[in-house]
């Protein structure tokens, strides 16, 4: 039997440190190379569209940092962004500005992550630690603006959750400076590290018309030499007000994506200081008192205004019948919500666009003919995350 | 919008049955019916000044109470543009939708997905596996009649010493809050009498 089959089937996962997460590849392999890959997943599958659609529209929120954990923020972009579409309601200017602020914390957030640990799972611990000191630094102003480290429910339909407290914009400022020396000095470890790029350079080739046939996005799409950012094809909040560059590949392999992030890192820093520098003062949340709920102060005085916060959590707002689509470039890529409202306090229907869903069908032609070990380097330069892709 | 006549040319020409809707979102987007879609997506992909060439999303939606149960919607980037397009089929039960894996490789995991939550069935779709749901699942659950508690559950049975499936048993039942009221502000309300009023 053996000798008249050649190719060996493997099983990956679901528990294997380099799966980033609950992932299960089926690899059919002739030898050391891989013949066909074939990802099963779904093993983190929570049902989130379909909890949704049980759950009144501020309390569908918290769903969103729960997909791609590690950039929540960017999620429950989306979706406000989908909501406001159909309410029609403005965002104030200050509340646009906290928006961009920290999806742009939450992009390095993403790609710091992303970097440490394709380093570990490719032989190199320092960048992790070095790199997850920062994470952790900016997980601090995520606690600090709504919480929670990491489940935050800050960016709701309308506005943030709140305003910024005293003092945050100055740590700010001073982790932003202090990043650039640490990203730096991640740079000269990797870069033109000899096993670094021995296991990414033309390893996982996404050509052009490749990265466009499966519906790639984000690094994904602009490591393979197109550039395409919806911050700047489809601004949205107050992106065409930021300079910043969007930086491209050119190969399409791995060492390029990675290249890619980097190059993001220090554009985030970019748009980072200047927003810090041109953040107005003024209300964070829409005047629309339908979605907006009144202020503490007016709820001590005030009984319709209690009533008033009553309602709004216990039976949120109608909002009107329609359909619309709400996208945000997300760390990983694209990052939509089409959100179905039948004109009643739940959505009928919320779909979620995940960008790693269709990364990850990528894996399978990006592997094919390489060896076992770039498989690795493959998942990882993916930047995949459970969470989004099983939903 | 721009482009959106040289696709009504291209229904026109060749007896398409196409309708343009409203989509908020920056889309152009149009209904279609599921024997003309695939002539469209590749009239839209493959056309010099169109080039939709992204797949950005594949996904149905269920209305129990239409006619035609399922939307499947196709929705579309063009780089070179830098517009959106949606497409949309409506579908029975039973009905299958023509896969667009031939068209866009994206499409195939896509419409596992809409196979797996719905149960809808893509004809010559290289790969009709479940994807999302658990080996052996049974149902579709994002359709509207499958309840959001599910109908199975799973643990590890320490005297057996394995995992075992049984059915869900609810401590309590499923409690659906709805909070909303009936009562919407002071509308346009008819009382008895009011016509007089109008004179």
């Amino acid at each position: 039997m053996a000798e008249t089959n050649k190719t060996t089937t493997i099983n990956f996962g679901p528990q294997h440190p380099a799966a980033h997460g609950v992932l299960r590849l089926i690899l059919e392999m002739d030898g050391e190379v891989v013949n066909k890959a074939d990802p099963h997943i779904g093993l983190l599958h929570r049902g989130t569209e379909k909890l949704i659609e049980h759950k009144t529209y501020a309390q569908a929120v918290p769903y969103f940092d729960r997909l791609d954990y590690v950039s929540p923020m960017c999620q429950e972009h989306a979706y406000a962004l989908a909501v406001e579409q159909l309410i029609g309601c403005e965002v104030p200017k200050r509340a646009q500005y906290i928006r961009v602020l920290f999806s742009e914390l939450t992009r390095i957030l993403n790609h710091t992550m992303n970097i440490g640990t394709q380093a570990v799972d490719l032989g190199a611990t320092t960048p992790l630690l070095w790199l997850f000191e920062e994470r952790e630094k900016i997980m601090e102003f995520y606690e600090r603006v709504s919480g929670s480290r990491m489940h935050s429910n800050y960016f709701r339909p309308g506005g943030v959750a709140s305003d910024l407290p005293d003092g945050l914009l100055e740590d700010i400022a001073v982790f932003n400076d202090n990043f650039l020396t640490q990203l730096a000095d991640v740079e000269t470890l990797l870069n033109n590290n000899r096993v670094w790029k021995q296991r990414l350079v033309g390893v996982g080739v996404v050509s052009h018309k490749q990265a466009m046939d499966w519906g790639f996005s984000g690094p994904m799409l602009r490591g393979s030499g197109i550039e395409w950012d919806l911050r700047k094809s489809n601004p949205y909040e107050v992106y065409d007000e930021m300079e910043f560059d969007v930086p491209i590949g050119k190969n399409g392999d791995c060492y390029d994506r990675y290249l890619v992030r980097i190059e993001e890192m220090y554009q985030s820093v970019r748009i980072i200081e200047q927003c810090l520098n041109k953040i107005p003062k003024g209300e964070v949340k829409s005047l629309d008192s339908k979605i907006t709920p009144p202020s503490r102060k007016d709820m001590k005085e005030s009984m319709e205004a209690m009533i008033h916060h009553f309602k709004l959590y216990t039976e949120g707002y109608d909002v009107p019948a329609g359909e619309a689509y709400g996208m945000v470039e997300a760390p990983k890529g694209e990052f939509g919500v089409y959100l179905y409202s039948d004109g009643s306090n739940k959505p009928y229907r919320c779909r979620i666009k995940a960008p790693g869903f269709a990364h990850l069908q990528g894996l399978d032609f990006m592997t094919r003919g390489h060896l076992m070990a770039d498989v690795v380097s493959v998942i990882s330069s993916l930047d995949v995350v459970f969470g989004e892709i099983d939903r | 919008m721009e482009f959106s006549h040289i696709i009504d040319e291209f229904a026109k020409d060749n007896n398409l049955n196409l309708s343009p809707i409203e989509v908020k979102g920056g889309f152009v987007a149009y209904h279609t019916s599921h024997d003309t879609v695939l002539s469209l997506l590749k009239f839209v992909k493959e056309h010099k000044d169109l080039r939709f060439t992204v797949l950005t999303d594949l996904f149905a939606a269920d209305f129990p109470s239409k006619a035609k149960r399922f939307e499947v919607v196709y929705s579309l980037l063009s780089l070179k543009l830098n517009k959106r397009l949606l497409f949309k089929i409506d579908l029975d039960e039973n009905e299958p939708a023509p896969s667009a894996t031939d068209i866009y490789s994206a499409a195939c995991w896509y419409e596992r997905e809409a196979f797996d939550m719905f149960g809808i069935d893509f004809e010559n779709c290289p790969d009709m596996r479940r994807i999302l749901t658990d080996y052996g699942f049974k149902g579709h659950p994002l359709r509207k009649d499958f309840p959001v508690t599910g109908h199975v559950q799973v643990k590890y049975d320490e005297a057996l010493e394995k995992l075992v499936y049984e059915p869900v048993l609810l401590e309590q039942e499923f409690r659906n809050f709805d909070f909303s009221s009936p009562w919407q502000g002071p509308g346009e309300y008819k009382l008895p009498g009011d016509e007089k009023a109008t004179k």
